[in-house]
């Protein structure tokens, strides 16, 4: 069992400058937090808004420094504030952001924003990185056409796949994937889904997965971590935190996820109408 | 009493290789107090619709439909300037992407106000406590903390909390909620959802509420209208799409919830439709 990557005891403080107005403070956003995932698995991080997820996914992806704790990738310890990343670490370890339309340039054309990690990391030649970047447009649902659009002209789901797919463009060994799919509709959702898993399978991919939806959560980890106001408040394998979450924090959001049951828009209509007719008198 | 009334709306693009129809002879109408909600593949135009109903698509967009009515008045023959009267006031709407539509240059306070300034014609001061009650309301933590924070220092669920509290700030008649909730964690899903449904009962306001998830859906829709590659495929109560859903397009989207996870793959729309296909 090889760990791809591991955090000990991260820790990630947010100093906000004062002024005439308002004094210094400190937001502790993550307040030493300990995991390790293994080659082919998926580490789920789930929490409340606010908890520190994103901030974790970044320190995790090399793009933000800890504040304290170690980061280690492959076994060796990582400072992205002591030592630039090299081209190569850079390519094991990529993210796919939070807001998708935020991370694209909306003057770069789609192609482009595919070719570009391939351009800066890879000697790969140009005839090359075109015909990669259409498979991989294809790969995750999107007609090859579409190689020459900006992203103003494409939906929500399909800007959150191109985001996908430039992640995936350099056949990184760990993939940080923050809210990939809450953006999507269900049917791209499994195609995404399913896509993640055959890459996993195929290329023995390590994913660490942040979502706030439980049934995608229960569907693609194989380890669960729950923040909340940036600490760990549980920890485990899916199993486990399924069968019997321990934290109140979890077992709240076991309890506030919406159901399609029957009965249950049944019971919701018949108060609806009521409240109706009461009000129409 | 039809609130937002639209009839045979279509949508076209013109791009490099020629013109492309997002909306395809679509009908929506919402009558007040009523909560629509509008599912459907991704691409199938549910953004596009409503940005077209709020008259704010780029040039490169032409909209044509036979009505687009609120409140019976004209939308399509109104001056831009009747139209802003309208929009921003009586209908807002809460955008997918919600960090790409906060200005990063300015705090969240100073966006919040100057809604409220302008659309709700509130005082500075009065505007700064009202603004300070809507965090509150969106369970911002630290809302008076919250209103010097620039976009980049407040997380994605926070940062959609602003965004929804900015479009209920001015009490809307309708509320056009384009995925407002994807960046939330359940249990504060919930919250904004019970605050708009609450708003909903107790002001009469109408709620268009695009969404994928379907468990939203059947938590707070009256009915739903599914959209498929730029058309309407259904149209029904929310117990009928669930309890009996008549397009295939419509049960595939059902079975293609997590939950229903047969094997160790998901079933996805396309899968599910081949398979129905057959005898
Ligand atoms: N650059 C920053 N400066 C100051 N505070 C920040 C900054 N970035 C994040 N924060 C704060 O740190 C905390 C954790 O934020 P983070 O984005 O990690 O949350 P999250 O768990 O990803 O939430 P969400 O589910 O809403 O995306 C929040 O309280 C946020 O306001
Ligand atoms: N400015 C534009 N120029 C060209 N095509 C566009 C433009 N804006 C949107 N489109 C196209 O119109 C179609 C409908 O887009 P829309 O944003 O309405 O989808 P949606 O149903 O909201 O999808 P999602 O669930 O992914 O948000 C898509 O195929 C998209 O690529
Ligand atoms: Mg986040
Ligand atoms: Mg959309």
């Amino acid at each position: 069992m090889s760990v791809v990557v591991e955090g000990r005891n991260l820790i990630r403080d947010y100093h906000i400058a004062g002024s005439l107005m308002r004094p210094a403070k400190t937001v502790h956003a993550v307040k030493g937090i300990s995991f390790a995932v293994e080659r082919g698995k998926t580490l789920a991080i789930v929490g409340e808004s606010g908890s520190g997820k994103s901030t974790l996914a970044r320190i995790v992806a090399l793009i933000d420094q800890a504040t304290g704790g170690e980061l280690l990738i492959e076994g060796k310890p990582v400072d992205i504030g002591k030592t630039r990343p090299t081209r190569e670490m850079r390519s094991k370890v990529q993210i796919v952001f939070q807001n998708p339309y935020g991370s694209l340039n909306p003057r770069q054309k789609i192609g482009d924003v595919l070719m570009e990690p391939l351009f800066l990391n890879t000697d790969t030649p140009a005839p090359e990185r075109r015909d990669r970047a259409r498979e991989m447009l294809v790969k995750v649902g999107l007609p090859a056409e579409h190689f020459n659009r900006y992203p103003h002209m494409f939906s929500g789901g399909q800007r959150q796949r191109i985001a996908i797919a430039r992640a995936l463009m350099l056949n990184p060994t760990l993939l940080v994937l923050d809210e990939p799919v809450s953006a999507l509709d269900l049917s791209v959702q499994a195609q995404v889904l399913n896509l993640l898993a055959d890459l996993q399978e195929e290329f023995n991919l390590a994913y660490v997965f942040i979502s706030h939806d439980l049934s995608v959560v229960r569907y693609i980890a194989d380890d669960v971590l729950v923040m909340n106001q940036g600490e760990a408040v549980e920890q485990g394998s899916r199993e486990a935190v399924f069968a019997d979450p321990q934290h109140p924090y979890t077992r709240e959001l076991f309890a506030a996820t919406p159901v399609t049951d029957l009965d249950a828009i049944r019971a919701r209509v018949a108060r609806r109408q009521a409240m109706r007719a009461a009000a129409g008198g | 009493m039809a609130l937002l009334t639209i009839r045979n709306l279509t949508v076209r693009f013109g791009t490099s290789t020629g013109s492309f129809t997002a909306v395809d002879g679509i009908d929506v109408h919402v009558d007040k107090g009523e909560v629509l909600a509008i599912v459907g593949e991704s691409g199938s135009g549910k953004s596009v619709s409503m940005l077209a109903a709020m008259g704010l698509l780029p040039d490169t967009a032409t909209v044509t439909a036979d009505e687009m009515t609120f409140d019976g008045r004209d939308l399509l023959s109104m001056t831009p300037r009747q139209r802003r009267q309208i929009i921003g006031r009586e209908i807002t709407m809460i955008f997918q992407e919600p960090i790409a539509s906060l200005n990063p240059s300015f705090t969240a306070g100073y966006q919040i106000e100057e809604v409220l300034r302008l659309n709700a014609g509130l005082s500075r001061k009065a505007a700064r406590a009202r603004a300070i009650d809507l965090f509150e309301q969106v369970g911002l933590p630290d809302p008076e903390g919250k209103l010097k924070s620039y976009p980049h220092q407040m997380s994605g669920g926070q940062s959609q909390r602003v965004m929804i509290a900015m479009a209920i700030a001015t009490n809307p008649r309708l509320l056009i909620a384009d995925e407002p909730t994807t960046a939330l964690d359940v249990t504060i899903q919930k919250q904004i959802l019970d605050l708009l449904m609450e708003l909903q009962q107790e002001t009469g306001m109408a709620l268009i509420l695009i969404t994928h998830d379907m468990g939203v859906v059947a938590e707070t829709a009256d009915r739903v209208q599914v959209q498929y590659k730029g058309k309407k495929m259904e149209e029904a109560d929310v117990l009928s799409l669930f309890e009996n859903p008549q397009n295939p397009y419509t049960r595939a989207l059902l079975s293609a919830l997590p939950e229903n996870a047969t094997g160790d793959r998901l079933s996805t729309v396309a899968s599910f439709l081949e398979h129905e296909a057959q005898p």
